[in-house]
Order: C-alpha cells, then structure tokens, then sequence
C-alpha cells in the first residue's frame, strides 16, 4: 500500500501526471484554485509545462494550441470561467482536438457563491458552447474517483480527439480520501494528425473552419457517428442494490454521496431502496435506467443541486410511464441525508 | 505586375482551396497578398519550412492555410497569440507565427496579444492594420482613422463616441519584454522593400531565442475603403501613415541574450514522478486495536488557529492506516467567518457515503461556540470532547458520554500551545478505542511539517494518555 490523503482536487493532478499529461493552463476560481496550486507544484516540479494564463479564454485557446502540437494537456475551473470557455470549447470539438478540463461546479447564476451545485449540467453535458458537438463528461464522487478518471481522461480525449471534462462540485473537490499513487505510468503518444514542427507533419492542418457547406455536413455526419461510437462503447454506471429496489435514487458526484447514506437509512426501515449512480453523464446511462424501469412499479428519484437539469434526461430514458419524483437545491445548499430520506418516506406514503 | 516565381513555403497549387488553385482569394490590390509572399519568402531564406507553424486568425487572412505549405492552425477570433503560446510550450524547436488582422489583434484579441508580449513568448506577430475590419464588410476597427467612414461609422469615426485610434506598436513599446518592434507600409515599392526586411528580422529574432517581436504592416483595403487599388496606396502614404508612423520602434534583438521562457526544470522519469508525488506522506500500514469500530461520524470544531482541520486530517490518516474508509471535509466559505472552523471526519470498515453529517457521533469541541453549536446534534449514545482549558460550561446532554481535558493547558506545559488539537484526538482515541493511539505516534513522521515537533508531539500523547488513565 502507498496510500496518502488528499483533497479530490489535488487528487486532479496526482491522475494527470500519472494519466501522461505534461501541460496546465488555468485561471484561478474558486473553489477550483486547489488544482492549480496542485498543478503549479507538481507539473513544475516534475519538468512539465504549468502556466497562468490571463483569462479562462486564453486558457483554453492555450489548450487548443497545445492539443494542436500533441501534447496531453488540461485546465480546471468552475462555472463562470468554463462559460468564457464555450466558444473555444466549441473550436476545439470543430478541429477535433483532445483535452481534459475539470469543472468543479459552484452556486450560480452570475457570480453565485462557491458553495457547491451541481447546475452546470447542461451547459457542460449538452454542449455549452456553439453547434451541434459533444463532450464525454465524467461525473466522480470520490476523492479516489477524481484520482482515476482524471487518469484515464487523456487516453479517452486522445482516443476519440474530444474533450473530456470532468464534472465535480466543490464539496467533492474538498473532500480528503485515500489515494494511492502506485498505479502504471501512461503516456501519450505521437499523434499522426498533429503539428510537430516538422517534416513528418508539415502538411497538418488544425482547423475547425469549412466554408462549403456540402464539406461542413459531412464534418458534421463524421462529429455525429463518432460521437454515436461514444454512446456504445463508454458509457459507465454504478448499480447500488438495485434488483430488488421499489426505490431507485438517480443522482451523481455529492448528491450520490448523500443517497448512498440515504438509501441505507431507508433499507434499515425496510424500504427497499437503490441507486443508479451515472458515472458518464455523456454518455449517458438512459438504456440501463430504461431496462430498470420496464418491469414497471418502480420509483425514480433524481436527487440533483439543480432545478432537475438530469431529471429532464432521466425521464426521457424511463418513459412517461414511471413515477420520477425530483428532488432538488438550489444556490449551494446540500441536502441532509435525514431530509432525503424524510421526504421520500413522505412521498412513498402518498403514493400508497 | 509582374508575376514573379511562387516561394517554396506556399503551395504550388492551392488544392485545398477547392477552385480557382492558381490564385489566392484575396480582392485586387489587397495588402494580405503581398504581407505573406513576404512571409514566405522570408521563411523560404531562412530554411525553415518545416519548423513553422503559421496561425491564421478569424478574417480575411483565416485562409492562410491554402497557401502556406507548412503546419497551419486557424484559431478563433483574437486568441492566436493564446494559442500560439499553447505551441510554443509544447515544441521547442517550431517557428511560431501569428499572422493577425487589426480587428483580431487590436479589438477582441487585445487581452491575449498584451499578455503574449508581455510574458515575451518566443513567437513573432505579423500585425496587418487595415485601419477596417476586412472580412465582414467593413466596419470599424480600433485602427480606424478619425472621420474615417465605415459600415458602422457612416458619418465617420468621432473621438466622443469611438475613441482614438490605437497605435499597436506605441502600445507594445510601454512593455519592456518585446525584443523587436517596427511598423512598416506596403503603401509603395520602396516601403514593400523595408516590409520584406522587417518581416525577415522578426523571424529572425525567434530563431535566436531572442524573445517576442511584433511587426505592424499597413496594408491596403481597397474594396472596404471604397478606393482603387491605386488610390488606396495614395491614401495610405498621405493620410494613414501620418496617424500610424512608419518606424523601427525597437530593436534589441543583437544587444539581448537568449532567453528561455519555458523555465522548465529537468523531466522527471516514471520512478521519480511517483517519489515526487508520493512526498513523504505515504501512510504506514497499523493494524489497529484489533476489531473494527462501528462507523465513526466525527465532528471537530473550534476556533480558526486550534488546528481543527489538522486533528482531522491525523484522525482521517490513522484511520486509512488501519484498513478504514476515511473521509474529511472541512467547514467551508462563511462557515469560516468569524474565525471559527470545524471538520467533519467519517471512519468506516465499509464504504462512506455521505461525507456530510448532521448527526455526529463524535463531537470534539475546542472551544465555548463549537459546543454551543453542535452539542445538540451529537447522535443519544455518542460522546463528547470537551477542552476544558476553554469551555467552563458543563455538557448539558445526558444521554451522552462526556469527556473533559484541559487541552490547551496539557500542550501548553510542553510549549507547543497548537498541539491542543492532538490532546483532544488522543482523549478520543484513548476512551472510544476506535482507532489505536499506536497509529497515531507512526503516522506523526509523515504528518507534522517540522521535525523537531514529532517528538513534542509524542510526549503530549504520552501526557494525555496518562491524563486519561487517572481520570
Ligand atoms: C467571436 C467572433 N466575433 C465576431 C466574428 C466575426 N468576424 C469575423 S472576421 C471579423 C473582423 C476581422 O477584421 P480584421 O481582424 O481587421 O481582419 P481583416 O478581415 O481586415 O483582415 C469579425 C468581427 C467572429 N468570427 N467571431
Ligand atoms: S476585404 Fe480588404 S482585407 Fe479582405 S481581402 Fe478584400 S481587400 Fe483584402
């Protein structure tokens, strides 16, 4: 065992040194500064690139860059900065570029508070930025989930020349659990499109510009079926005691946290309750919700720090037909477990 | 005109322009055509067509790529520079150019083109002023002249509402990192000739490690300035280049050393990445006192400065060294006004799931305001700490156990006043036995910053040990 306690967002950089990545470019926000401090440390100390860029906007068009000459990089920040990073989110999924950013999600809207919500959703899970393109987003509720995913985000960005986010809140980024840092050494490797400064890639073009729109569609229908490759081959869930539950929570990162002590709570007064836990939330998990709510007679409860943004997504999987109750806080509030498991002994009751 | 030989650094044919490949799209007359012969024939003498990387910007020049065969990166609108230093931080040995119009440089990309010149990023910036913004349709620029009409100063530019017109050059001579700037006019023969020399410099400047250079090129616009292309040259000689002096702002490039603006210490291999990330806090394994405890939902809480968050994170470590499940959260945001901190530590042989509790079955009160707070929350059967240094009160809780330590007393009789935090977990480790205080002494080497303190430390855990026996 080399196990060491560490914050989730310090956890961040520990998996993208160990994930192969060599570049960081951010803007301090909190609650997401940690991972810069972490990575101003470590990328430096470790002979990697960290730099402070000048805005969130200038971070991920140092990304863009970066990504163009192959390199593994990342940024991490939270709501406000990830909003100024739409439009270059946008051109890096047009040029097809891979990376890695981290959105540790605080209260909005504007300026909000740095209490954790979990009301990005859409923006980072439908898009965010301009046209028809996808992120793979990553939902950990762990210290140790932050660790891993981050690990293995660049591989999949590389995989798929996407971007990867990983999609956290600020309780997860406080949170200290173990980690241990004995795992493999990854690595990024030469990438045949990229720009090298060399002969080999002269001819490499990064850009995200067709001006034929017969060419644009047919940018497009490539973007598309890739991102339907996306949907078979990496979706990722966690199943809690689901076979037998008449209850299922439907949540991620700290809200599936507090339903996994709210489900034990209820078990202990006999309600059969479980957890569908999307550990992808794009792609999303819709087909295995689907197959939990065809027997019929189940509940779904989709416990969110938003207006039920997932909720919309979990309906959409389950059909019209299932009870789907939506359980929700706003504005950096986080639910006791008591409460959750209160008011659904409340809505069971009602039900009955 | 004459048609002179295409240089090496631009294709033979522009193929990916899909029509028309022998030409570039530019209109007649326009300043872009000439600036990046220029360029290419500069790359082409100094033997770097395949090191450069050329950034094409969101305007009329976002085409760049049709013509020069070398790596190409369209970028959006102003952020070049940005994505330029992306480059630069990843390939040692490109030659960056950023190739930007006066709408990309000087409006929306102005943040980022200061702060690359500013850092002195190794890139060399060829600034097209067109006084107009080219591509859609000729609307002002923050280059545009004073009474100038556009499509959006139809009556002429005013200083009242638009402003004055930005001199670039003038701006980036108040930095100091910049090795080499200069503003030259395509507006005649003679002017076209200090361009090529100027452009060359630029380059050449990066190839040495010299540091950031910015060339400002006056290029005609003849289709949005509504002129022909003969009188566009006129206009620029007599009017444009009065605004906008033609000159060598700068040039350092003999007088400065090489410089490095990666900074980058030697590249860890895989053996000593992991001993870097490791630190000297990797945990040692304990058994423990034997059984494993029911889950431990503990609640630390006190005045910022008692090392609330600190006792946490040694109760948290003792726990993952004996095979718990651990997790810490501290007291976060307003939480933290008033100068008062908690933390909220769980210990579990299974898996935690809330790592927030509303319902501690540990409270460890350092002070008067913590027990005021949470004494009610405490779970019937649970315990509670009390720094009897501090809180004078008595725990009004009966379906509670109560233990009382003077703390801050104990730790300050060994002149360590900040090791009060380390009493109290002791008091808990020693009564509940939910953790051994055995894990506590091995953990401390890994834990405690300074040294000379894990021995302090360890006589203040033998005190409070002592302490707990004779209460
Ligand atoms: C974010 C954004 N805003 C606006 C535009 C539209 N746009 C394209 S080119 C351009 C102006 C370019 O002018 P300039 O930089 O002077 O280059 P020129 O065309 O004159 O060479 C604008 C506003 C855009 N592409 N992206
Ligand atoms: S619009 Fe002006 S800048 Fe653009 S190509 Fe035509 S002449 Fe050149």
């Amino acid at each position: 065992m080399s196990k060491r306690l560490m914050k989730g967002n310090e956890a961040i950089i520990h998996g993208a040194l160990t994930g192969g990545a060599t570049h960081f470019f951010g803007y301090p926000i909190t609650p997401a500064s940690e991972i810069a401090h972490a990575a101003a440390q470590y990328f430096t100390l470790a002979g990697r690139t960290f730099l402070q860029a000048e805005s969130e906007v200038s971070s991920i068009n140092m990304l863009y860059g970066a990504a163009s000459a192959g390199a593994r990089v990342m940024t991490a920040s939270s709501g406000p900065g990830i909003a100024l990073m739409a439009e270059g989110l946008s051109y890096m999924a047009g040029a097809e570029l891979p990376c890695v950013v981290v959105d540790v999600q605080r209260a909005g809207p504007g300026l909000g508070n740095i209490w954790p919500e979990q009301s990005d959703y859409n923006m980072v899970i439908k898009g965010g930025g301009h046209g028809n393109y996808r992120n793979i987003v990553l939902a950990p509720n762990s210290a140790l989930e932050m660790f891993e995913f981050t690990r293995t985000a660049f591989a999949l960005a590389d995989a798929y020349r996407m971007t990867v986010f990983i999609l956290s809140d600020a309780y997860i980024g406080q949170m200290m659990e173990a980690i241990d840092i004995s795992g493999e050494m990854l690595k990024g490797e030469r990438k045949p499109w990229a720009l090298y400064g060399d002969r080999n890639s002269r001819n490499n073009l990064i850009t995200s510009i067709l001006m034929n729109p017969e060419l644009q569609q047919r940018h497009n229908e490539k973007l598309q079926h890739k991102y339907r490759e996306v949907e078979k081959q990496c979706i990722s869930f966690e199943q809690v005691l689901t076979e037998d539950a008449e209850v299922i929570f439907v949540a991620f990162g700290i809200s599936s946290r507090i339903c996994m002590s709210a489900l034990r709570a209820l078990r202990a007064r006999g309600i059969r309750a479980g957890m569908l836990r999307p550990k992808t939330l794009y792609p999303f998990p819709g087909e295995a919700l689907a197959s939990l709510a065809a027997g019929g007679g189940r509940t779904f409860i989709v416990v969110e720090l938003n207006d039920g943004m997932m909720a919309d997504d979990v309906r959409l999987a389950v059909g019209s037909e299932p009870m789907l109750l939506r359980y929700n806080w706003l504005g950096g509030v986080v639910p006791t477990v008591d409460e959750i498991v209160q008011r659904t002994l409340q809505d069971l009751q009602k039900e009955a | 005109m004459i048609k002179h030989q295409k240089p090496e650094a631009f294709y033979d044919t522009f193929e990916r322009k899909g029509h028309d490949e022998k030409v570039t799209h530019y209109c007649p007359g326009c300043g872009h055509g000439t600036a990046q012969k220029l360029i290419a024939e500069a790359i082409d003498l100094l033997g770097i067509q395949d090191r450069v990387i050329f950034h094409s910007p969101v305007g009329c020049s976002v085409f760049s790529y049709y013509y020069y065969d070398t790596g190409n990166i369209q970028c959006s609108h102003g952020r070049a520079p940005a994505v330029a230093t992306g480059v630069r931080r990843t390939l040692d040995d490109a030659i960056v150019i950023s190739y930007q119009g006066d709408g990309d440089l000087a409006g929306i990309g102005l943040a980022e083109i200061m702060h690359a010149a500013n850092r002195g990023e190794q890139i060399t910036v060829f600034f097209i002023n067109n006084a107009i913004y080219g591509m859609t349709g000729g609307q002002m620029a923050p280059t545009t002249l004073l009474g100038q009409k556009t499509a959006t100063t139809p009556l002429g530019r005013t200083h009242g509402r638009d402003g004055e017109p930005m001199g670039m050059c003038e701006i980036m001579e108040a930095l100091t990192s910049p090795v080499f700037i200069e503003r030259v006019s395509l507006s005649t023969a003679a002017g076209v000739m200090k361009a090529r020399k100027a452009i060359r410099k630029g380059l050449e400047s990066q190839i040495q490690h010299k540091g950031f250079s910015f060339v400002e090129i006056l290029s005609p616009c003849p289709i949005n300035w509504k002129m022909t292309p003969v009188s566009a040259r006129k206009w620029m000689k007599e009017t444009l280049e009065k605004r906008y002096p033609v000159k060598t702002f700068r040039d350092q490039i003999t007088e400065r050393p090489e410089i490095d603006t990666h900074q980058r210490l030697p590249w860890l291999n895989d053996e000593e990445l992991i001993e870097l990330l490791q630190g000297n806090e990797v945990l040692p394994v304990c058994s423990g006192s034997g059984e494993a405890p029911e889950e431990q939902r503990i609640k630390i809480a006190g005045f910022g400065g008692q090392g609330v968050l600190s006792a946490g994170v040694l109760l948290a470590k003792c726990g993952i060294s004996e095979g718990l499940e651990a997790t810490w959260l501290p007291s976060y945001g307003p939480e933290m006004r008033g100068g008062h901190a908690n933390a909220t530590v769980l210990l579990s042989p299974d898996r935690i799931g809330s790592p927030v509790v509303d319902d501690p079955n540990v409270l460890i009160a350092m002070n008067g305001p913590s027990l005021d707070l949470f004494e009610d929350t405490v779970a019937p059967g649970g315990w509670i700490f009390v720094n009897s240094s501090i809180i004078s009160r008595e725990v009004r809780r009966k379906d509670v156990h109560v233990f009382k330590i003077p703390a801050s007393d104990i730790a300050k009789e060994h002149r360590l006043l900040a090791a009060a935090n380390v009493v109290m977990i002791t008091a808990y480790m020693v009564n509940t036995k939910a953790v051994s205080v055995e894990t506590l002494r091995s953990i401390l080497p890994v834990s405690v910053k300074k040294q000379e303190y894990v021995q302090t430390n360890i006589k203040i855990i033998e005190q409070t040990i002592a302490y707990c026996r004779d209460a």
